[in-house]
């Protein structure tokens, strides 16, 4: 069965190299958490504009946050006997029974941009970042920033047991592990949504001492960080000046903020994780070749020195 | 006159009590929750932030408790406020006047409200279905308003209805004070309030005594999605972006908590806008004192769960009589005691 | 029935013995030193007026309030129920005139709900519980499939469900409140046929009911309560109908409040309200009918001929499809309860407590509410002025309520009728439409209620009165309609105005096959 459907594949495959990349030949369902946040709608859009560069057939479904939802588009995608399916899991458990019936219909899964806790075997690859490796790199900027000088850090988490809140936090205390002048002194989650950033910071300021005792924000993402910023600012104090803001993501909006000075670093999650997962999609189609399990993004610090006018223009259309 | 002060003062003394074990608590785990400064021309201190944080509830529960009064639940108010958000930072983003983005918005609650209106009193469907259709439509709605981003701005005029003062106070909390003085006055001076008990308790005999039950209903669906507009204008103002997929989400069901919490039954008919009120500052009390009491985030739900069922289960009919059954009641029976156990075993 | 203690060696123990049952509500005692006693094999009818205490003397052995002081003693051992639950496990059983079952669910599903029969893998036994129902069902003579809906039977089929339920739950003494209301003649001989079954089979029986007639079928002790307190229990031989009523109300029933006053009553010839081929399809054909001022216009009819619907189209409850209405001289349209009240119609329904009350709001509530409605709700009625309206109807119909701002629904039957009423009255109606004024109602309450129609008509209301009390209405009516069919069938006036009369019209047409009987009962 997997032969034969390798082998009409790779036949379709031939023509379509013969001829030119005109009809969409392989057709491939991607399942998106929703958009919960601006990075998530340019991921979609980069992920369309991926798709149609390639010449794929993309079928979106939008799970507004709910896995019963994800797992109900992934189950639509197998009987529609779709070739490959992309998922960006909106938790890490509970996979494992509808990623199996994937695997027995043949149809190869590329993780987007989070993993799950499931086999690896049950799907083909997964594209994502190194959450840990940002929140490290954010945590190593905020030392070196700070120097020797104590800083109490406050920090915003993203949504209670996602495994970007569970990592970025980890890497975050591995980046500031060995400078004991830096303290992480209260952690709420925001939900990764700008009005609980507000509100989560505005009690953090409430409860230290008008925000006296704070030296700096850390928030795993940047919309959290963006409500945070306001809220500081409402406080009467100066974000980036007398809080440090450092946040995760690189949404335009934030180097708006970097541009005025109020935000001070972001690490960028590159919304372009698609790109990567159609490159090994084909490659294992035309030819059978394994992936890795784990393809890695790059995570890029920016700063207020990196032109954040400049960035702004360039991200401003990705429908973030 | 102070008979009736009096009764008013036992109604809503659950709440209270609640109101004050919770803010009592806060201030164990938050030594400085009481205090007020004066800074920038208004107060700060946490107590203003639970009023301020707890307007969208606030405005939600006004609403909520008229439609619960009719025997109605609107679970469409969250989306209601995510449309409305939408509406006028679209409009102010384009560079509209704030005035008219205002008014569309507000038109735009009164719409959500008609058509919740309509198909409960004259298509007659359930409310609880009815209203779902707008609350899973509505997010949809939205987004396409917002074309699937966080729609930010730059209008400090919008901005001032979510972070500003006024009176000393955030704009939220004057807004919310504001439209539940003005319902509260409309429904207790006029008639509305007893016509729409009337209508909660039995609408067949009410539409019989000639109550307009049709245009009562659409009524509080109106009134609604008004309070949603307004709810949805101040979380979209403070932020400065409508977040169409956050806005209001589940706030639905803790106006509805609010308004249980506030003693009115879901069954509809006697209600209290004013319980119902205090109700939404029980829960914004509990989220800001679990904010401030530095827990790991992993405890929020359970301890807000487990604060809620502790109040509704002081309030519960059944607790009441296992009281009246473990006092030693006297056998002879004097007027005051078996009343009491009349009472509450309905 | 396992919370009962063993039975003590004398059999001389009645059934169900209780002593000294008292209880109050709000200060008002409704039971004081009640003594009552029911015995194996027996049907013993509980009588009174509204308001004497009998609901809750029956909720107070059902288990549904507890006793203030008293006791209860079941086969000679004190019991004392905490809930229906526990006093059904103890052997009682209520059927209760609004049947309690769940339309919703299958014949069997409601038979055996809470304890439906499971397989040894402890999967519901579908297919036992229909087989356990049908045989249940078939010894009370009932052969309906059980896996169909309750709801698509009768009532009087969804009566006897009930009672099947509640004998087979408690099994030694059924308690049935009002339960022939609702039912025909046809019907009511069935339930009693039941009845007498289960008395064979040794269980007591207390019967409440309205239609003396019943008593005198079915019964074979009475015990009559007054205010609360015990008149007294005597078999049925020793009774009879005036001796009964005596009881009950402690005073002859005078027959001069049935004098033939409404045909006397002068009539204006010229009528305030004309109805010209007004009706609705499907409801009740077109009709002709006019009603003077200061005239009373009886409609009479079985269950289901249409006289309801005719009420109820005549004040815009239902919309008339065909037909004109003409009040004072002037062609008006009548199509809401809200339009009918502009009009200056009234409308007391017949289904009290769905249509009537507003069951938690306070008497006051009650009686302003259609005044208020009829203002607008930017109008209201200042308090002071709510409470002077309240309180001068609660004086005027003898309101027996222990406060004007007390819930309705602990008033009685008879006195919420008064209530709605009174709701009417406030308005100042010139056209009022009572459907079944006196349904329900005991036979005090009853003789105020003609009373009260036959002042208003006096004072030039016109009345348009549905009844099934046929005495009564050509007592006080100047002319009975006649419905059979969904039509009007006749109209008789004057001498030729009588049940007889009206029950031969009620036959002529179409040989209707159901018996006329209830239509007289009482």
């Amino acid at each position: 069965m997997k032969l034969r459907r390798l082998a009409v594949l790779s036949a379709a495959f031939a023509t379509l190299a013969a001829t030119t990349v005109a009809a969409s030949a392989i057709t491939v369902g991607f399942s998106q958490i929703g958009s919960e946040s601006g990075w998530r709608a340019a991921e979609t859009t980069v992920t369309r504009q991926e798709a149609e560069k390639r010449g794929i057939d993309l079928k979106f479904a939008d799970a507004q946050q709910k896995q019963e939802n994800q797992i109900k588009a992934i189950r639509s995608f197998i009987a529609q006997g779709v070739d490959a399916i992309l998922v960006a899991p909106v938790v890490a458990t509970g996979w494992d029974a509808v990623l199996e019936e994937a695997k027995d219909a043949d149809i190869p899964v590329v993780l987007l941009d989070r993993t799950v806790d499931s086999d690896k075997s049950l799907y083909l690859t997964a594209v994502t970042s190194d959450l840990v490796h940002e929140g490290k790199v954010a945590g190593e900027w905020l030392a070196k920033d700070v120097g020797d000088k104590p800083c109490n850090v406050v920090e915003l988490q993203g949504t209670t047991g996602s495994s970007p809140a569970i990592d970025r936090k980890k890497g975050f205390e591995e980046g500031i592990a060995g400078h004991d002048n830096i303290k992480i002194t209260r952690s709420q989650t925001g939900d990764f949504t700008r009005t609980k950033g507000k509100e989560v910071m505005e009690s953090f300021l409430r409860a230290e001492d008008g925000g006296k005792n704070i030296c700096a924000v850390y928030a795993h993402n940047d919309d959290m960080a963006v409500g945070a910023i306001q809220a500081i600012k409402e406080a009467g104090l100066k974000p980036g000046t007398d809080i440090k803001v450092v946040s995760i993501d690189a949404v335009p909006d934030i180097f708006l903020a970097m541009e005025a000075g109020e935000a001070n670093a972001t690490v960028e999650l590159t919304p372009n994780m698609a790109g990567p997962a159609f490159d090994a999609l084909k490659a294992y189609m035309d030819n059978g070749t394994e992936p890795p399990k784990w393809i890695q993004t790059e995570s890029k610090l920016y700063t207020q020195s990196d032109d954040p006018k400049a960035v702004y223009e360039a991200k401003k259309d990705l429908g973030y | 006159m102070p008979d009736m002060i009096l009764a008013r003062l036992k109604r809503l003394a659950p709440q209270l009590i609640a109101l004050a074990l919770v803010l009592a608590a806060n201030g164990l785990v938050s030594p400085n929750f009481f205090d007020l400064t004066w800074a920038n021309g208004r107060l700060y201190g946490s107590l203003i932030d639970v009023l301020n944080r707890g307007a969208p509830v606030a405005l939600l529960a006004i609403g909520m408790t008229l439609v619960i009064a009719t025997k109605g639940i609107d679970l469409s108010v969250g989306a209601t406020m995510a449309i409305c958000g939408a509406v006028a930072a679209s409009l102010v983003a384009e560079g509209q006047p704030l005035a008219v983005a205002l008014v569309a918005a507000l038109g735009v609650g009164l719409l959500c409200g008609l058509w919740n209106g309509f198909l409960v009193a004259i298509l007659q469907l359930q409310p609880i279905v009815a209203t779902l259709i707008l609350m899973v439509a509505g997010r949809g709605i939205a987004q396409l308003v917002t074309e699937g981003v966080i729609l930010t701005f730059n209008d400090p005029g919008f901005a001032f209805l979510g972070s500003g003062n006024l009176l000393g106070l955030p704009t939220p909390v004057i807004l919310w004070l504001a439209v539940a003085l003005i319902v509260g006055v409309i429904v207790r001076r006029s008639a509305l309030g007893l016509l729409v008990e009337a209508i909660g308790v039995n609408r067949r005999a009410s539409a019989l005594a000639g109550v307009k039950t049709r245009f009562l209903v659409i009524s509080v669906y109106l009134v609604s999605g008004l309070c949603a507009a307004v709810a949805g204008l101040i979380v979209t103002a403070d932020i400065r972006g409508a977040d169409a997929n956050n806005a209001g989400l589940w706030l639905e069901l803790d106006a509805i908590l609010a308004v249980v919490v506030g003693g009115t039954s879901l069954l509809g008919g006697r209600f209290s806008i004013l319980a119902s009120l205090i109700g939404a500052m029980i829960i914004q009390s509990i989220n800001t004192g679990i904010l401030l009491a530095g827990f790991p985030p992993e405890f929020n739900l359970i301890i807000k769960a487990g604060i809620i069922v502790a109040i509704l289960a002081l309030q519960s009919p059944a607790l009441g009589s296992l009281w009246a059954f473990l006092r030693p009641a006297p056998r002879s029976p004097t007027p005051a005691a078996p009343d009491k156990k009349e009472l509450v075993a309905r | 029935m396992t919370g009962a203690a063993p039975p003590p060696a004398a059999t001389g123990a009645p059934l169900l013995e209780a002593t000294g049952i008292s209880k109050a509500f709000f200060g008002v005692a409704a039971l004081t030193d009640v003594d009552v006693r029911i015995e194996r094999g027996e049907v013993m009818a509980l009588l009174g007026e509204n308001g004497a205490g009998k609901s809750t003397l029956v909720k107070i052995l059902t288990g549904a309030y507890r006793l203030d002081a008293g006791s209860i003693r079941l086969e000679g051992a004190p019991i004392e129920p905490r809930s229906v639950a526990d006093a059904q496990s103890l052997g009682i059983g209520t059927v209760y005139q609004e049947v309690n079952l769940l339309p919703n669910l299958s014949v069997a599903e409601n038979l055996y709900l809470g304890r439906q029969p499971r397989t040894r893998l402890g999967f519901l036994d579908g297919r036992r519980m229909q087989r356990d129902a049908r045989a249940l069902l078939a010894r009370y003579g009932l052969s309906i499939d059980p896996g169909a809906l309750l709801g698509t039977y009768s009532v009087a089929v969804q009566q006897i469900v009930a009672i099947a339920r509640a004998v087979d739950l408690s099994g030694k003494i059924l308690v049935l409140d009002e339960p022939t209301a609702s039912l025909d003649a046809r019907e009511t001989a069935m339930l009693f046929d039941v009845v007498r079954q289960l008395k064979r089979e040794g269980l007591g029986i207390v019967i409440i009911t309205h239609f003396l007639d019943q008593v005198f079928a079915i019964a074979d002790r009475v015990t009559v309560l007054r205010n609360g307190r015990l008149v007294g229990s005597k078999a049925i031989a020793e009774l009879d109908r005036l001796s009964l009523i005596t009881m009950m109300l402690g005073r002859e029933l005078k027959e001069e409040t049935l004098g033939r006053s409404g045909s006397e009553a002068a009539v204006s010839a010229e009528p305030l309200v004309s109805f010209r081929g007004y009706g609705k399809r499907g409801s009740i054909e077109p009709f002709d009918l006019d009603i003077g001022r200061g005239e009373v216009v009886g409609i009479a009819g079985l269950l289901g001929s249409g006289r309801t619907e005719t009420a109820r189209l005549a004040f815009g409850a239902d919309k008339a499809d065909s037909g004109t209405l003409i009040v004072d001289d002037q062609a008006v349209s009548v199509t809401s309860p809200e339009t009918a009240v502009a009009q200056g119609f009234a409308f007391c329904p017949e289904e009290r407590k769905i249509d009537g009350i507003v069951a938690d709001l306070s008497v006051r509530e009650n009686i302003i509410l259609a005044l208020q409605a009829r203002r607008g709700w930017m109008k209201p009625l200042p308090r002071a002025e709510q409470i002077a309206i309240a309180d001068r109807y609660i004086k005027a119909l003898d309101i027996r309520t222990a406060h004007r701002d007390l819930p309705i629904k602990f008033l009685s039957g008879g006195n919420q009728q008064k209530a709605i009423l009174a709701r009417w009255l406030a308005t100042d109606p010139r056209f009022l439409i009572l459907d079944e004024p006196t349904r329900g109602i005991d036979v005090g309450a009853h003789a105020e209620i003609i009373r009260l129609i036959e002042d208003l008509r006096a004072r030039g209301l016109s009345l348009l009165v549905v009844s099934s009390e046929l005495e009564e209405l050509v007592a006080y009516a100047s002319r009975v309609v006649v419905l059979a069919d969904h039509r009007h069938v006749a109209e008789l006036s004057g001498e030729a105005m009588n049940p007889s009369a009206i029950m031969a019209a009620i036959a002529r047409p179409h040989g209707s096959a159901e018996p006329a009987t209830r239509e007289v009962a009482a």
